[in-house]
């Protein structure tokens, strides 16, 4: 295994963080004239998460994408699959050979009412973890709760608040110090700004900018705006109904996508300027195909315009052009 | 292209005989335990036939309550205490609702940005739609089915003969809302008032429901008034834009002025703090502070306390409506030369 690592780090001079080896999610969706249904949340996923870097996963609503992320720190057990976290398998490790990972990765959550516990106050919080891994001091613990508040950018009077008495930005700002106080490697953003208003998006989004900097923090961006993840991300993952579609950095898939799904996403977005409405923009058809009974062959033929008969009946495999992933049989030229 | 679609809009909006929704210096106010609530405080806003009217601004910004006071569907402790609503040459802002009931659904239509909840689960999604034209048009069962059958067909229903028998737990999010636009429509009515019709979708969903809309607003000539967070949205298909704030119009302009010459610095700085597709920053621009209490709002200007370009004055008067060029208003002291357009 440390081999492994060393080999890879000079083969791409960046240190792996976590590295997803044939990935599978699979929910039991009830029963079917006798049949057992299964939901393919996420079929065998490769993934590589650099040290440092933000990578963003996006996709359309039930594309498997918080699956994946919930996945990938355990949140979910994995139905098979690696995932190596520093060079270790965590997937089989028992609970207390665990514990000491489950400290390093963190996950901020999409929805900032639901994700605090109305009862207790933004210092129980925040302290929560701390408590968990074995911080006993009081006072020890109460100048980091007011470190991280200040960190985040909540004054400290606010100390014995509850998350009622606070706006729906300020509460984000509460999960992310309670995502940090144990200084993680690894934070899961699962959609951490799509349920605020614009001009509060951008003072949260500027703030996990900030500290990944500081703490050099390694982000799994998961998000369906792809306007955020222009501005957020490294490298971007598009994910279409559990598989993946391409993988690159943002600037060169914004620009040439490779994937036909990336560029109808792109295509999509509303743009914030009128000038751009004449242009006739290709849009995509159909909605997305069930889970239970994903399409044979590339999962995105049924809805693709260019899909031929290979299409239908054979996955795409993994093709690498300029140093980026896609995975589909004809690739978008330039 | 551009060119026409403004003079035309211009036009419109210079006739004010013909507007088919009026709304004017409406005041919506919220008498709760802890004091009054202004959550639409003197609100003008000017319809003209056929077009996709836009109103923007963040959440509390009061710009649902204003569609809700136009619909008649503000309930205790809200209450309509100023201004006019006229549909059509008639006033209906305090008509009884044996009356509104009239209009409601059949003249003015409104739809929801929750497509689930607003939906009955335990009916077929025809029969709810089959109600809407039965309430108000005296026609057959059979051939309210039929024309079900053909809104279906029209808003994009695949296999509408089918679906007519679905429940709405059968079909997906876009295809709810595509149900609802269908209700929506089936009266023909004069104006449709859609309140974040595409934010519980998907990108790709959204852009097929905007054409949708925009495609039924020019072949019925029904107006739309469009409520939206989304500068995207409103870029993509509005002709006039309201930007709402604390419950007042900050900034009025048709779509292009808005995006090329925004001059309130709360429409600025909202325009600037999206991230853009075609820029890469390293820090977004930011508006410092939060939306403030409605319960509590500043003495002044209500946006003076996150301004960045508030003078003293603006914490103690308040600012009208000024108009700075052709169809466009700022309510800032900056553009105090203007005309007032308030309580016009």
């Amino acid at each position: 295994m440390e081999n492994n690592i060393q080999t890879a780090e000079k083969n791409s001079r960046k240190k792996i963080l976590l590295e997803a080896k044939n990935l599978v999610k699979e929910f039991p969706a009830g029963r079917n004239k006798g049949k057992s249904l299964v939901v393919h949340a996420i079929s065998h996923v490769d993934l590589t998460l650099y040290e440092g870097e933000t990578l963003a996963l996006v996709g359309e609503s039930g594309c498997g994408k918080s699956t994946l992320g919930r996945v990938l720190i355990r949140l979910l057990e994995a139905t098979s699959g690696q995932i190596c976290f520093d060079g270790k398998n965590i997937v089989e490790m028992n609970e207390s050979a665990f514990s000491p990972y489950r400290k390093q990765m963190q996950i901020i959550f999409q929805d900032p009412y639901a994700s605090l516990n109305p009862r207790m106050s933004v210092k129980q919080i925040i302290e929560e973890p701390l408590v968990t891994y074995g911080m006993r001091d009081k006072k020890e613990r109460e100048m980091r709760v007011k470190a991280l508040m200040k960190e985040v950018g909540i004054a400290e009077e606010f100390y014995n608040r509850y998350p009622h008495q606070f706006s729906g930005g300020q509460r984000q700002r509460i999960g992310i110090a309670r995502a940090i106080a144990l200084n993680p490697k690894l934070i899961i953003c699962d959609e951490p700004v799509s349920a605020l208003d614009v001009s509060i998006q951008s003072q949260v989004l500027n703030l996990l900018k900030d500290l990944q900097e500081r703490y050099r923090l390694t982000y799994l961006f998961i998000s369906h705006d792809l306007s955020v993840v222009k501005f957020i991300a490294n490298r971007v993952c598009v994910m279409f109904l559990g598989c993946i579609c391409e993988i690159g950095p943002t600037e060169s898939l914004y620009e040439h996508p490779l994937h036909p799904y990336t560029r109808f996403l792109l295509n999509a977005i509303p743009k914030a300027d009128p000038k751009l409405r004449s242009q006739e923009k290709e849009l995509l058809s159909g909605e997305l195909p069930s889970p239970i009974n994903p399409p044979p062959g590339c999962r995105f033929h049924t809805r693709c315009p260019y899909a031929r008969d290979i299409c239908s009946q054979q996955a795409p495999c993994r093709k690498e052009i300029n140093g980026r992933e896609v995975f589909c049989h004809f690739p978008l030229e330039d | 292209m551009n060119e026409q679609l403004l003079q035309a809009n211009s036009n419109a909006h210079e006739a004010n005989t013909e507007l088919v929704l009026d709304i004017r210096n409406l005041k919506s106010h919220f008498f709760t335990a802890k004091g009054v609530v202004p959550a639409v405080d003197g609100v003008s806003i000017q319809v003209p036939p056929g077009k996709i009217i836009g109103i923007v601004g963040e959440s509390g910004c009061g710009k649902s309550m204003t569609a809700m006071s136009v619909m008649g569907l503000l309930r205790y402790p809200g209450k309509i205490v100023g201004g006019s609503i006229i549909l059509s040459g008639k006033e209906i802002t305090h008509i009884r609702p044996k009356e509104l009931a009239k209009i409601r659904g059949n003249e003015i239509s409104m739809i929801f940005q929750e497509p689930m909840t607003s939906l009955n689960p335990v009916y077929p999604i025809g029969h709810q739609v089959r109600e809407a034209i039965l309430l108000h048009q005296k026609i057959s069962k059979e051939e309210a089915k039929n024309r079900v059958i053909d809104i279906f067909r029209a808003v994009g229903i695949p296999e509408p003969q089918k679906r007519y028998y679905s429940f709405p737990h059968q079909l997906s999010g876009g295809l709810r809302q595509r149900v609802m636009i269908g209700m929506a429509m089936v009266c023909r009515p004069k104006v449709m008032i859609a309140d974040e019709p595409t934010t519980a979708l998907d990108v790709t969903i959204e852009a097929q429901i905007l054409r949708l809309m925009k495609k039924l607003c020019e072949e019925q000539g029904t107006s739309i008034i469009l409520i939206t967070h989304n500068m995207g949205v409103v870029a993509e298909i509005c002709d006039y834009v309201y930007v709402m704030y604390a419950g007042k119009v900050m900034e009025q302009a048709e779509t292009f002025t808005l995006f090329e010459k925004n001059s309130h610095p709360y429409t600025q700085g909202l325009l600037k703090s999206i991230p853009k597709l075609d820029e890469k920053t390293d820090r977004l621009y930011t508006i410092d502070g939060v939306v403030p209490n409605l319960l509590h709002l500043p003495e002044g200007c209500s946006f003076c306390t996150r301004c960045s370009q508030a003078q003293k004055r603006c914490f103690s008067e308040k600012p009208y409506l000024y108009e700075t060029g052709q169809n466009h208003g700022v309510r800032c002291f900056q553009y105090e030369s203007g005309v007032h357009l308030d309580g016009k």
